[in-house]
């Protein structure tokens, strides 16, 4: 599968050149000197799509603001040739700098939110610096004419100059789109953009991957900025920081295709100029007309084709070639390279995981209130009790999600309180969830995969951990490249546990597993766990459902209403009137002890 | 007087001009809180209808002057009232034919998926809106008319503009008059209840995008005759539309988001920063100490004054 990379890798950059040598040579074809202009634009515009692609195409965090980075990087160039006389050819590499800069002061504070509320900051950043630019007094800005030497000032006579130079710096944004794509880190964004729970408990460091993804993208963004100001010659607050800049980001690529590198090129070579010619036909009589192009465009590609046009076209043509043949398994890198040895079961004794008083309350409610509990190393761990008696969140405390309150976790001896969930799974623990996270557009190895990277030093290394652990559950062989959406949830609780398995952790934390199964996918799930055990995993499974867990675990834990109530061998814990009490109820209770006659 | 005097008179004016814009403020979050409260949508566009709001009231008033028999002084009331119902029926035609088909029952449960569709779609009405405006209102900066901005009562040394004196006072009775509909009619118990939970609501036999259409509608016609009622303060464009989705983003998040009365008081206290901030700031950064302020509220008290912890693992 890897090997095969390389080619298509070499077919990408074919199609790459064969694009720029065709709209090189129309380009050159192009007299009228606006269409020229439209020519570069629509490169300009393609890039800083790619630009927008990079962070919210592969990652999901939607970005309105943009035109913060390609502002800074046009201002940035304009102000640095105006005042200091520094040519944009050091201006434009200037301006990237400052939107790297920008990316970081944005990115750390930024990031910490999700959803509607990224998406509302990101907007704020640009309008902010609009006002801020125009009260600077930096109005309109116009780039002094160099005749005596124009080159050296980025100033060509021929319009057509601009082109190639906007072309470069689109094909250097697109390989560098090319290879995200391909990379570690283009496809960690792609899990959390499709589960970021699931990617930070995998092992994916989520806050280094989006900083990693804005840097980036500001670069481009302020690339693209810097040579629209060149090419307009002027620049003012509203053309480099509006709401339209950032939007026009934004719609060329989900109108195009998002999440792939050809998408904005598309959505640009097909936007910009139908609305460029619309405004210079009609513009004097309907001033907003592109405004209106662009807001439509974006309404009917989110009604008839919410992912763009490249994926209809991509899904026709798939649909189209029909069921070819399935990729072939990676089975032998799998089996030679990396095949988890089973280590001797060592004698349960030593403890691994130690919980001492922990606390976390949400509110006035203590959800766990003072756990203490051993976790002995090899063991099966079965942590019981009532729904709401503070399981998951014991589980969400001891893997990251949730800051306790007060207590300790020590793992194999050493802190766990304060690390992020992918520094937790780094150190050894890997945990599956109560409803099934699944990265649903994956395939069922790309999931896996994605759990792999930590355990591994390379693509290869990873896939063939991936691989290793899908055998280990059973989903080895053709399932392994089913798209996670089409899963039962017995494969499904399969793919998630492999996930947690691939990087060869020491404990793995199962969250009511065997919810949903039948009877005998419980027996097929209840082997998996009992050999992955036998090969030296430490287990710690939580079930409310009793009569499974008494075949499977060692030791019980019963919590009620974030206490522990009671602690030990399944045979006794099962008697413990406390336990029959919380499981019962008081009444059941005092009919067992006192039965009416 | 002294220095310090006039000092303490600006900080008094600069608060009752904060108290009186705010109040406009507050009945446009109030408009946002809705939608937001009941939909889960985000509105991108919601500044927009705010700004059909103001030129309703701008060609009902000054340009066509079909409410001039009513007078100078009753003219702009009756004008934003009226830009409610016109922005209303927008309103529940954008939901009928566009919003619906990304919204509702089927998409409620939906994660990011669904609202990524929403952002998007909201953000091209936005566009369409805005630069549609351009074409039939023209860019020129207009405002509706009235003797009243121009005259003000005068307290001990601090003037109240009288514009702005009544549209605080209407907004205060619409957001009452909003607030009663919510919690007394069967109607607005119906959508509160879409609100709180719109999943359960469902099970419960609301019509869940019955309830959105009305939502929708009422949220835009409200924010719409907020808008009516500032337009006679102050001078406005076709574009003024996406200044003030930040303004009520700051102010819905402010008063935590789902809450409809949180949003009032949310809304209040942006205007208060934003005249307050006069007194510190150069006229032309006033957006801008919103904008921080929004960005340092959703940093650090994103659940808002009123609002309750969404997330959960």
């Amino acid at each position: 599968m890897m090997q095969g990379a390389r080619s298509t890798l070499k077919k990408h950059y074919a199609a790459i050149a064969a694009f720029a040598v065709v709209y090189l040579l129309i380009a050159l074809l192009v007299t009228n000197s606006y269409y020229q202009l439209i020519m570069t634009l629509v490169l300009v515009w393609a890039t800083m799509g790619l630009s927008w692609n990079i962070l919210s195409g592969y990652s999901g965090l939607i970005s309105f603001g943009h035109a913060a980075f390609f502002g800074l990087g046009g201002y940035t160039m304009t102000i640095a040739f105006v005042k200091w006389g520094v040519t944009p050819w050091l201006g434009i590499p200037l301006g990237m700098i400052v939107g790297v800069l920008a990316a970081i002061i944005i990115g750390i504070p930024t990031f910490r939110l999700r959803g509607h509320y990224f998406a509302l900051s990101m907007l704020a950043y640009p309008l902010a610096l609009l006002y801020v630019f125009e009260w600077l007094g930096y109005q309109e800005e116009t780039l002094p004419m160099m005749r005596e030497a124009p080159a050296r000032y980025m100033q060509f006579g021929d319009q057509r100059v601009y082109t190639a130079l906007a072309l470069v710096m689109l094909i250097a944004a697109m390989v560098i789109s090319l290879h995200v794509e391909r990379s570690r880190f283009g496809r960690s964004l792609l899990a959390i953009k499709q589960n970021q729970p699931a990617a930070e408990a995998a092992g994916v460091n989520v806050l280094k991957c989006k900083m990693l993804a804005i840097m980036l993208s500001a670069a481009v963004a302020a690339a693209a900025g810097g040579l629209y100001a060149v090419v307009l010659l002027v620049v003012t607050p509203p053309t480099m920081f509006g709401v339209l800049t950032s939007a026009q980001a934004l719609i060329f690529t989900l109108f195009g295709g998002v999440g792939v590198y050809w998408g904005p090129v598309i959505g640009a070579g097909i936007l910009v100029p139908l609305a460029e010619t619309l405004h210079a036909e009609l513009g004097h009589i309907v001033p907003g007309i592109q405004g209106v192009v662009y807001g439509a465009a974006i309404i009917a590609i989110v009604l008839l084709a919410p992912d763009g046009i490249y994926w209809r076209i991509h899904d026709y043509l798939a649909a189209r070639r029909a069921p070819e043949s399935a990729h072939a398994p990676a089975r032998a890198v799998a089996s030679t390279t990396a095949a988890a040895e089973p280590q001797d079961r060592r004698p349960a004794g030593a403890p691994l995981l130690e919980l001492d008083d922990v606390v976390r309350t949400f509110g006035g409610l203590r959800a766990v209130d003072g756990v203490s509990l051993k976790i002995k190393e090899g063991e099966i761990h079965g942590i019981i009790g009532p729904n709401g008696a503070g399981k998951t969140t014991l589980f969400n405390v001891i893997n990251g999600f949730l800051p306790a309150d007060a207590g300790s976790i020590r793992f194999a001896g050493s802190e766990l309180l304060g690390l992020k969930p992918h520094e937790v799974c780094a150190r050894g623990i890997g945990r599956t969830f109560q409803v099934v996270r699944a990265f649903p557009r994956m395939s069922v190895l790309e999931n896996v995969t994605i759990g792999a990277y930590l355990g591994a030093s390379s693509d290869a290394e990873a896939m063939a951990l991936a691989y290793a652990a899908l055998e280990r559950v059973g989903l080895a062989g053709a399932r392994a490249n089913a798209i996670a959406g089409a899963l039962t949830t017995n494969e499904l609780r399969r793919m998630e546990l492999a996930r947690a398995l691939a990087p060869r952790p020491r404990l793995i934390l199962l969250d009511e597993t065997l919810a949903g199964l039948g009877h005998e996918e419980l027996e097929g799930i209840l082997d998996v766990i009992r050999q992955v055990n036998r090969e030296g995993v430490t287990v710690a499974i939580i079930e409310h459902t009793m009569h499974a867990m008494v075949k499977l675990a060692d030791h019980f834990s019963v919590l009620d209403h974030g206490k522990l109530i009671a602690s030990g061998p399944p045979g006794e814990v099962i008697k413990n009137p406390a336990v029959i009490e919380a499981y019962l109820g008081k009444k059941w209770m005092d009919r067992a002890q006192h039965p009416v006659s | 007087m002294t220095d310090w005097q006039w000092f303490f008179i600006d900080i008094l004016q600069a608060f009752a001009a904060g108290v009186l814009v705010g109040g406009t403020y507050g009945l446009m979050c109030v408009g946002l809180g809705i939608i937001f409260g009941v939909m889960r949508v985000v509105n991108f566009a919601h500044g927009d209808f705010m700004m059909l709001g103001m030129y309703a009231a701008y060609y009902l008033v000054t340009g066509f002057g079909v409410l001039a028999f009513l007078g100078p002084y009753a003219a702009p009331i009756a004008g934003a009232l009226l830009a409610g119902p016109i922005v209303f029926a927008i309103g529940w035609l954008m939901h009928r034919f566009l919003i619906a088909n990304v919204t509702g029952a089927r998409v409620i449960s939906a994660e990011a998926e669904g609202h990524y569709a929403q952002i998007i779609l909201t953000l091209g009405i936005a566009l369409v809106l805005a630069n549609g405006g351009l074409i039939l209102f023209g860019s020129l900066p207009v405002s509706v008319q009235t003797p009243l901005s121009r005259e003000s009562w005068e307290i001990g040394e601090v003037l109240l503009n009288k514009a702005r004196t009544v549209g605080f006072v209407l907004a205060v009775a619409l957001a009452l008059l909003l607030y009663m509909f919510l919690t007394r009619t069967s109607l607005g118990k119906a959508l509160r209840a879409a609100a709180d939970n719109p999943i359960a609501a469902a099970y419960v036999g609301v019509d869940v995008d019955r309830a959105h259409r009305l939502a929708f509608g009422l949220g835009v016609g409200i924010t719409a005759v907020a808008g009516g009622l500032i337009a006679s303060s102050q001078s406005f464009q076709p574009y003024i539309g996406f200044d003030f989705v930040i303004v009520m983003y700051a102010g819905v998040v402010l008063g935590g988001m789902g809450s409809i009365l949180g949003a009032f008081w949310g809304g209040l206290t942006i205007g208060l920063v934003q005249q307050m901030s006069t007194l510190v700031l150069p006229y032309q950064l006033q957006n801008t100490a919103i904008f921080v302020v929004f960005l340092l509220i959703i940093f650090f008290r994103p659940q808002g004054m009123f609002g309750r912890v969404w997330e959960r693992t």
